[in-house]
């Protein structure tokens, strides 16, 4: 990647790294109490402790893991197509045409609404193009379908 | 529009036989099982031949009232079925949305001259039947659903065809048993023998369990034998025509512009004799939902031939065009041990042709304005090596080009290049159909003058000067590009 491209890619909205960093902040805590409880009843309170730790570890890893991945995730628009980039070990780079779109589509998960995000994802006849961005804002999510959907009709074409 | 014309857009139904038919083939299972259950049973005669009348007099009722209540319809644009009694069930196919339409003859329809009519609609999940029809009428309703799919006059004649080969049979048979499941089958009977000397009763149990893997094999090689027997595979301006089958036949036209990608596949123990099977993608069905795609459909071009058949019949596809191929960097045989003999991938301003696989070699053409997206994608193997792999998509579920662990300067480039090319390429088929084959249909409701050119999409056909095996049509007028055995040469129209 050259280096006047990697300044275009534009990030996912940082309210998603918010909602990573909740997520595993609660799955960690109640992991760590069960296992702290646990150990209790059990009369084993060192064990519980080093449990506690292990999964405080695990949520660490997990962080930096998300972050990397977090970072790595972005888009461009250009003029006849969309490109998204993902992924820290397997790194994909997709470039799907406006004309070649089927339709957009945009999910909101229970969790992602309560952070007021959206995925959009661009469906094209290939199973296997692979454009999705996660963690976008509602208005963003919502500026996107629109102008996909547009450019999409514009530069239609044929099977 | 002539008699037969009008005659068309009124309602016809099935062939009065086809009740017997379909109980023709129901009956078998059902006296298999009643030879059973007569070996078996200690019923009193009399009851027996009750159920069995009770059995017969139902079959024939629904058969009877399902021949009833289906009816069928073809006013020049649309095709309509109906059928069911309680829940009514309506089909339009639109002669613009067709991929494919089969003339397939079961045993018993054969004998009847009877014959199905299965059609394949883009955007369908499964292909819709009119079964079943006299040969006749269901030839002749073929030839009219092709003419108005490409542009021509309904009651124009099913256009000349020109064979290009013929599967012998004793070829086929060498092919279908060179396959890896009979060696599979024969390696287990010499482990058998093995087994045997060593003890007889293990050797006796193995067998006993063994039975059913050996039966279905040669049911799969008795399949594959009785539907490719006699393939016969031919051009015509409406499409490339196969005509194959033993005991039941099918005819299929492929239409050449619904080709998606063209794949040759050469297994190992077949390139001793310098044998490939070629096979096309057709556009598959749309994907709707989370994971997007669908169900490919690929049918077969060549089962089993010589290459330079196989080159014949694809570049009557996709054209004369062979883009050079270059191998993957030497560093990829670290990533790639068992395949990186075979990779090899290479593109041109019209099509990008990957060649991958292990022990037998898949060679796959994508003609770059049918691409649907393009993707590079690296591992942390390939990111330690410099490599990176890129995908050029077409419709459908995991079909496309391949171009394996490339060097990362020139995966980034191709992304770009193809990107590009890709976007030229469809911008030039678009153009060519605005004011010509893929607009008219729909806009003069399917009656163009018999005048028209008789062929309306560019490609390679039977040469019609008749002295060589293939000519180029460019859309308007024959040219001068021919082609003999897979060689392009010049010769004036």
């Amino acid at each position: 990647m050259t280096s006047t491209r990697s300044t275009e890619w534009k990030p996912l909205s940082r309210t998603l790294m918010k909602m990573r960093l909740t997520e595993i902040a609660v799955v960690g805590v109640v992991l760590a109490v069960i296992a702290v409880v646990a150990a209790g009843s059990a009369g084993k309170p060192v064990a519980g402790a080093i449990a506690a730790g292990a999964v405080a570890l695990c949520g660490v890893a997990a962080w930096w893991f998300v972050r990397n991945r977090f970072r790595a995730w972005g888009y461009v628009e250009r003029d006849e197509d969309l490109e998204v980039r993902r992924g820290v070990m397997v790194q994909r780079l997709s470039v799907v045409p406006y004309g070649r779109m089927q339709f957009v589509e945009i999910t909101a998960g229970p969790v992602e609404r309560l952070f007021g995000l959206a995925t959009v994802r661009l469906h094209t006849a290939a199973a296997a193009s692979d454009a999705r961005i996660p963690g976008l804002d509602p208005d963003e999510a919502a500026r996107l379908r629109d102008r996909l959907a547009a450019l999409g009709e514009a530069k239609a074409a044929g099977l | 529009m002539t008699a037969g014309g009008t005659a068309a857009v009124g309602w016809s139904r099935l062939h009065p036989l086809s009740p017997v038919v379909r109980l023709g083939r129901g009956l078998l299972p059902l006296l298999v099982l009643g030879g059973l259950s007569s070996t078996q049973g200690r019923h009193n005669p009399a009851t027996q031949e009750v159920i069995w009348i009770a059995l017969a007099v139902f079959g024939v009722v629904f058969g009877v009232v399902h021949w009833l209540v289906t009816r069928w319809a073809f006013d020049g644009a649309t095709l309509r079925i109906e059928t069911g009694l309680l829940r009514r069930d309506a089909q339009q196919l639109p002669v613009a949305r067709i991929q494919a339409v089969d003339l397939v003859q079961p045993f018993a329809a054969r004998l009847l001259g009877l014959a199905e009519l299965r059609i394949r609609v883009a955007g369908a999940k499964s292909a819709h039947h009119l079964s079943y029809l006299a040969e006749p009428v269901a030839t002749d309703l073929r030839a009219r659903l092709l003419a108005v799919h490409h542009g021509l006059d309904q009651s124009v004649p099913e256009p000349d065809e020109q064979p290009v080969a013929v599967i012998p049979t004793g070829r086929l048979l060498g092919a279908v048993l060179l396959s890896a499941t009979t060696l599979g089958a024969l390696v287990f009977v010499a482990a058998l023998a093995v087994l045997s000397t060593v003890s007889t009763a293990a050797a006796a149990v193995v067998a006993g369990s063994l039975v059913v893997y050996l039966i279905g094999i040669g049911q799969g090689i008795w399949r594959r034998f009785n539907e490719q027997y006699q393939f016969t595979v031919a051009l015509a301006p409406d499409g490339i025509r196969v005509r194959r089958g033993l005991l039941s036949t099918v005819s299929e036209t492929i239409p050449v512009r619904r080709v998606q990608a063209v794949r040759q596949i050469e297994p190992l123990l077949w390139r001793a004799f310098g044998w490939c099977r070629l096979e096309v993608d057709l556009a598959g069905v749309p994907g709707h939902g989370r994971s997007g795609g669908g169900a490919r459909l690929t049918k077969a071009l060549l089962p089993v031939g010589p290459r330079h058949t196989a080159t014949l019949l694809r570049q009557v596809v996709i054209g004369p065009i062979e883009p050079s191929l270059s191998g993957a960097p030497r560093r990829a045989h670290v990533k790639a041990p068992l395949s990186y003999h075979f990779l090899a991938a290479g593109h041109d301003r019209t099509m990008a042709v990957a060649v991958t696989g292990r022990v037998q070699r898949v060679s796959c053409w994508v003609p770059l304005e049918k691409a649907q997206s393009v993707r590079r994608v690296q591992g942390p193997v390939q990111r330690a090596l410099q490599l990176a792999t890129v995908h050029v998509d077409v419709a459908g579920r995991r079909v496309g080009a391949k171009f394996r662990d490339r060097a990362v300067d020139e995966a980034d480039r191709l992304v770009e290049e193809l990107a590009v090319l890709s976007r030229g390429a469809r911008r030039r088929v678009s153009v060519d159909a605005g004011g010509g084959a893929a607009a008219t249909p729909e806009a003069s409701g399917g009656l163009v003058p018999a005048t028209s050119p008789p062929v309306a999409a560019p490609g390679w056909f039977a040469d019609p000067a008749g002295r060589h095996q293939a000519r180029y049509f460019d859309g308007k007028d024959w040219t001068e590009h021919v082609a003999d055995d897979g060689v392009t040469t010049v010769d004036r129209w």
